[in-house]
């Protein structure tokens, strides 16, 4: 029924009702009903918080399924470099990428390489535009929290492609190429260790045909990887040391040319960054780096490895690799074909302001009744958005508050 | 016409870290009636650059807003300290902020002149040893 992308699903019979994702979520987008977490789908930014904080393991990422690859003739899939993070002595990225060929792909991307262009980009567009500082649109969740609840900070979102977009156009060039087939018989995969990325669905100009859980291949991966002997690997490894540290936070800025960035990540330090940018807070900065995953994308909640150690080993990597830069003064080609828009109307009371406004006192009157201490054993997040819900026609009750007091007269 | 929407917070004046959630939650409201993003912005920056204030120099407060169809009017009073010269309070890079307050950020002199920049209508009463007040009326443009 719902137009929406579900970036994340409930395995009903392992939620308990808990509430503990419910109080996570950043945009407000879950209530518990019944005993069991629902999500608003319309505000899901994708940022797994709930995945990561549910005990029972009852939130999950909607990824597609493996067995997809065979709607298929040909296919291609696509590796972040956070995905060299999550394996012990490894010494050569060419080892991961052909474990993925193995599996039965007929080919691989190394999504690194692209981040030089990007770069490029970033760094030319860094100088033309006055909409300082740039927020990175590279983290999916990021960008759709700016688009629900920031969009008056829009004009700061970079609108340049990302490097996962820029790889997928070339995979699907080089492959029409190389079979004459045509496009819809090629599928492109993202190996992917983040929910957010599933949003990227909703873009017209999105490539990627499937997005498959880094987590649900990562040990029939591994077994192939060791199969493998080093006279085998067919060179298909293409990041430098800068493509190879996007795997992490600070890992884009340091390929600005620019020392005033500011880099946070968890997506509670996103949200204090942004505040201050709203205050005009910030001064003199640049640039942006903001990931709503703890140490960027190495924290995505389908990755293995504790984040920390992923990040030292992409450390590693990036020290043994050269540096590769790429140049660009039309950055035409970069920028997404249709720009960004808001998606606060997620959050309106209604479409009509007058109505909307009767709704608002209506809340305002709900909620000075209520005890404020946002328990959550109602179902929703906080008070305020109990009342809400409860102007919004919804059967809640408050443990706390009588029925009558509360009711919509 | 329907009714307004009338807010009242309290700015308490001994804490800097809560500072700025009256702003919060008059952006909240706005969103909720679908206020274009750019006066959204213009609001915020102004409102919590009177909350600060309040905190900073006056020593806390009451801010009341009211939201109508078409404005938001905003009323920060204290009753701390007062400014003895408005018009040297008004000029830009004009500040009497400690340097502690200054290590935090604070304390360009920024304040007055953006709040006045961004609201349609804006007015300052004070008086030594009585208080502040400051009112500013933003309207809504629709977005182009
Ligand atoms: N509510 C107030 N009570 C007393 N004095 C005030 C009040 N608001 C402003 N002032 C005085 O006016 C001066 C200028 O205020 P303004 O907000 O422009 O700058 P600031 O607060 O010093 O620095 P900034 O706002 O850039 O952090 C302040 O330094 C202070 O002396
Ligand atoms: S965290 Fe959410 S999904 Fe998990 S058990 Fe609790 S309520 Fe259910
Ligand atoms: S993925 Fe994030 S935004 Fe979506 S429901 Fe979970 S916590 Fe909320
Ligand atoms: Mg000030």
């Amino acid at each position: 029924m719902s137009l929406y992308i579900k970036p994340v699903y409930l395995d009903a019979d392992k939620c308990n009702g808990c509430v503990s994702c419910m109080k996570r979520c950043p945009t407000e987008a879950i209530r518990v009903r019944d005993g069991k977490a629902t999500v608003r789908y319309e505000r899901c930014v994708g940022c797994g918080e709930c995945v990561k904080v549910c005990l029972t393991h009852a939130k999950k990422e909607s990824c597609d399924s493996f067995d997809m690859l065979k709607n298929f003739e040909y296919t291609v899939a696509l590796a972040c470099p956070s995905i060299y993070g999550q394996f012990n002595h490894l010494d050569n990225l060419d080892y991961v990428l052909n474990g993925l060929l193995k599996l039965g792909f007929d080919d691989v991307f190394d999504v690194g390489y692209y981040s030089r262009f990007v770069s490029a980009a970033t760094r030319r567009y860094i100088k033309d535009t006055d909409a300082k500082p740039i927020i990175s649109s590279a983290c999916p969740a990021v960008r759709n929290l700016i688009l629900m609840r920031y969009a008056h900070l829009l004009d700061h979102l970079s609108p340049l492609k990302q490097p996962e977009e820029v790889a997928a156009e070339a995979a699907v060039e080089a492959a029409v190429k190389k079979t004459g087939l045509q496009r819809e018989k090629i599928g492109v995969f993202l190996i992917t260790h983040c929910a957010a990325n599933l949003l990227n669905k909703a873009d017209p100009d999105n490539q990627i045909d499937g997005f498959i859980s880094l987590k649900e291949i990562y040990f029939p991966l591994l077994s192939e990887m060791n199969k493998l002997k080093a006279s085998d690997l067919k060179p298909k490894a293409a990041c430098d040391s800068h493509g190879v540290s996007w795997g992490c936070s600070t890992g884009e800025s340091m390929g600005l040319g620019t020392k005033n960035f500011i880099v946070a990540d968890g997506i509670e330090n996103v949200m204090t960054v942004l505040n201050d940018l709203e205050h005009d807070k910030l001064g003199d900065i640049d640039f942006l780096e903001l990931n709503a995953c703890t140490q960027g994308c190495v924290g995505g909640s389908m990755n293995l490895e504790n984040p920390f150690l992923a990040r030292t080993r992409l450390r590693l990597f990036r020290e043994k690799l050269p540096l590769v830069s790429a140049e660009t003064d039309d950055i035409s080609k970069y920028v997404r074909a249709k720009p960004y828009e808001s998606k606060e109307s997620a959050f309106l009371l209604s479409a009509n302001r007058q109505e909307a406004m009767r709704k608002t006192i209506l809340v305002k009157s709900i909620y000075d009744k209520l005890p404020k201490v946002n328990c959550g054993s109602c179902g929703a997040p906080t008070c305020k958005a109990f009342a809400e819900d409860v102007v919004n026609g919804l059967k809640v009750k408050c443990k706390f508050s009588k029925e009558e007091e509360i009711e919509i007269k | 016409m329907g009714d307004s929407i009338k807010l009242r917070y309290d700015v308490n004046g001994e804490d800097f870290v809560t500072c700025g959630q009256a702003s919060e939650d008059v952006k909240r409201t706005l969103k909720g009636i679908g206020i274009p993003s750019a006066t959204i912005r213009r609001v915020s920056i102004a409102m919590y650059e009177g909350e600060i204030n309040m905190v900073i120099h006056g020593g806390g407060g009451v801010a009341e807003v009211e939201i109508f169809e078409d404005r938001i009017t905003i009323v920060l009073k204290d009753t701390g300290k007062g400014i003895a010269d408005i018009e040297k309070a008004m000029q830009e890079g004009y500040s009497t902020a400690t340097e502690d307050i200054r290590e935090l950020g604070f304390g360009a002199g920024m304040g007055l002149p953006n709040m006045k920049k961004y609201s349609d209508e804006f007015a300052i009463e004070s008086k030594v040893g009585q208080g502040t007040t400051v009112t500013m009326t933003i309207n809504f443009q629709e977005d182009a």
